[in-house]
């Protein structure tokens, strides 16, 4: 087992203001490089010795990854904002109050003074036998241990797990989803936005990273349209302990109504998968239905067809099964189900 | 346990042993570039500076005016085989070795169906080989060494005799064979192991089969055989779209080769080719 030391291992620091700086930085050290926003998820890394990089490129100094902008018709966060501000911001909680209550429910306000919107949404697994430094798949290795018959495994993936099981702690990431987000980046073929979706990716493809970033690669803002602005939100995060912790498991849903009847509709889960996972068959099986807990019961059981538990975590079926009811149905008419 | 160590990565398992954990994929590299280098050097020599092809021996005008004008070189059953293994194989090559330089895409999967298609079509080949086709003609005998012998004596300038027409496979494609049988075997061996650590159809996953370390050398040695492949595949390729071979890579589609071409390359004592009356079924047995 790693124990915590509490010197930092030696490493250059570097501490570009720009974000040509940063990224020419990034290219030159590659692999060698580790990036830190808000530096929550890298100390704990640095000082476990687990992840030994050469050189930290501190962002810190950016001010143009800073603050919250309009941009189109939408607004576009600067991925070094964060997590208070968002909250905090006018426009986020009167148009956009998804991500607004999903940013005030991750972990502290302590951490949510100094975590990064950026930080959140590439922050790294939280399976303890990864971070524990053991050589298991996510870190290169060959064999996964959460997924043994003696695995502790109460947290990890219900669905679309392959070989690694371990899933995306982030708290931001689905409700980014439903709000239809963009990511921008910059990478060595200059500036790239893609889909909220599409910027994390599960074991199948990689099985060393939860996003798409590769070693030169800096995500710089996040763009939300308009499009769902003011539209029907919800977000549920569940926990064991409620004062601060990661996610069991949460979900975002944006959907437009029309009496009660859903019209448009985003939905998107994390803590069930090593990507969050944007439920489209749902979406597609409640267009035009009303928003009733008759149509989240079926959607509840749509979205966990297919869902194989390990030893220790069958709960999530059930709690995912709820969490899309409660999402779609509402809270107050929905009641829990086993 | 020097070499070992730089052709492999390793890592501390959560008992505090240090075990092998996979093959260094800088060895990718190094099988692709030394397949290349083969064939620029085969392809120089071949171009500038090999000698005219000469053989032992004369096959008699009455011989060869009762072969047919097409020579049955590979059943069906043969060839059939030849193209799934082929296919599984680039499919194994590119689904383990495209992530590992960068195109990321869902492989496992893939991989492990491809695995098990050449596994069956190997299972295959063996009785098939065994039971229908001549089983030691794809196997070095002391003729092929006697005349290897001869030739690397002419090729150092020495004196010697020529060697004789080749049989059914030259030595050069024996010598392949075993490679391919070495390098191939050793990744499925490994391989269908290697399921019992991913979820598929055939076994419960059991990541407990062998201890850290036997797990971690199994790994190696599939790492290492899969590379292996790689040059050896290269090479395989090359050789069959050299125009001197085109006959033989026709024969593998068409199943036959021109009496021409037979005659000129191969001995009729070593490599007896009888006409088929109608009616028999002689073709698998003689290919």
């Amino acid at each position: 087992m790693s124990v915590i030391r509490d010197v930092m291992p030696a490493f250059d620091l570097v501490q570009p203001r720009s974000v040509n700086d940063a990224q020419r930085l990034l290219q030159q050290y590659g692999e060698d490089a580790w990036i830190m926003a808000g530096g929550l998820d890298s100390f704990d890394w640095l000082k476990d010795r687990i992840k030994r990089p050469k050189v930290l490129v501190d962002l810190s100094g950016i001010e143009e990854l800073r603050g919250i902008r309009p941009a189109g018709d939408g607004v576009e966060i600067g991925a070094l904002t964060t997590l208070t501000e968002i909250v905090k911001h006018p426009v986020i909680r009167e148009k956009y109050g998804l991500l607004a209550e999903a940013a005030e429910l991750i972990a502290s306000p302590q951490i949510r003074n100094q975590g990064t919107i950026g930080g959140n949404v590439s922050q790294d697994a939280r399976c303890w036998y990864y971070r524990a430094g053991w050589p298991c798949y996510r870190a290169g290795g060959n064999i996964c241990y959460a997924d043994t018959p003696e695995g502790r495994n109460r947290e990890h993936a219900i669905l679309h797990a392959e070989r690694c099981v371990a899933v995306n702690p982030s708290d931001s990431a689905p409700a980014l989803i439903a709000l239809d987000a963009r990511f921008v980046m910059r990478t060595s073929k200059g500036e790239q936005v893609v889909d909220a979706e599409d910027y994390f990716i599960g074991p199948e493809i990689d099985i060393t990273r939860l996003h798409i970033l590769k070693p030169g690669d800096l995500l710089t803002a996040i763009r939300i349209p308009s499009t769902w602005a003011g539209a029907r939100f919800y977000f549920e995060k569940v926990r064991d302990r409620n004062v601060w912790d990661f996610a069991l498991m949460n979900v975002a849903s944006a959907m437009q109504v029309s009496g009660n009847t859903i019209q448009r509709i985003r939905l998107a889960v994390n803590g069930a998968a090593a990507r969050p996972l944007r439920l489209k068959g749902v979406e597609d099986a409640v267009l035009g239905k009303s928003a009733t807990p008759a149509t989240g019961e079926m959607a509840g059981k749509l979205a966990v067809q297919g869902a194989i538990p390990l030893q220790f975590n069958a709960y999530k079926i059930p709690l995912m099964r709820n969490l899309v009811k409660r999402a779609i149905g509402g809270v107050e008419e929905a009641t829990w189900a086993f | 346990m020097g070499i070992l160590k730089r052709i492999t990565e390793w890592a501390m398992s959560p008992w505090g042993q240090s075990v092998p954990i996979h093959v260094a994929w800088f060895l990718i590299w190094v099988a692709g570039i030394a397949g290349l280098l083969f064939l620029i050097v085969h392809a120089i020599y071949v171009r500038y500076f090999a000698p005219a092809e000469e053989f032992a021996g004369s096959v008699s005008p009455a011989l060869a005016a009762e072969l047919p004008r097409q020579i049955p070189r590979h059943s069906l059953a043969a060839r059939l085989f030849h193209w799934i293994m082929a296919a599984s194989m680039f499919t194994l090559l590119f689904t383990a070795f495209l992530p590992k330089v960068g195109v990321q895409f869902n492989w496992v999967t893939y991989h492990w169906i491809a695995g098990s298609v050449l596994t069956v079509s190997i299972v295959f080949h063996v009785i098939h080989a065994s039971f229908w086709l001549d089983f030691w003609a794809i196997w070095p005998d002391r003729a092929d060494m006697v005349d290897a012998w001869r030739r690397v004596r002419r090729f150092m300038g020495r004196p010697a005799p020529p060697p004789r027409k080749f049989a059914k496979y030259p030595l050069e494609n024996k010598l392949y064979h075993g490679a391919i049988v070495a390098t191939g075997l050793s990744a499925i061996g490994t391989g269908v192991f290697m399921m019992s650590r991913v979820h598929t159809v055939f076994f419960p996953r059991n990541p407990y089969l062998f201890s850290d370390m036997t797990w971690g050398l199994m790994y190696v040695l599939h790492g290492l055989a899969g590379i292996g492949l790689i040059a050896l595949v290269m090479v395989h390729v090359y050789f069959a779209v050299r125009p001197e071979k085109l006959d033989i890579t026709k024969s593998m589609v068409f199943g036959t080769m021109r009496r021409e071409f037979y005659l000129k390359h191969y001995d009729p004592q070593r490599w007896a080719v009888e006409v088929s009356q109608p009616g028999s079924n002689r073709t698998d047995r003689e290919a």
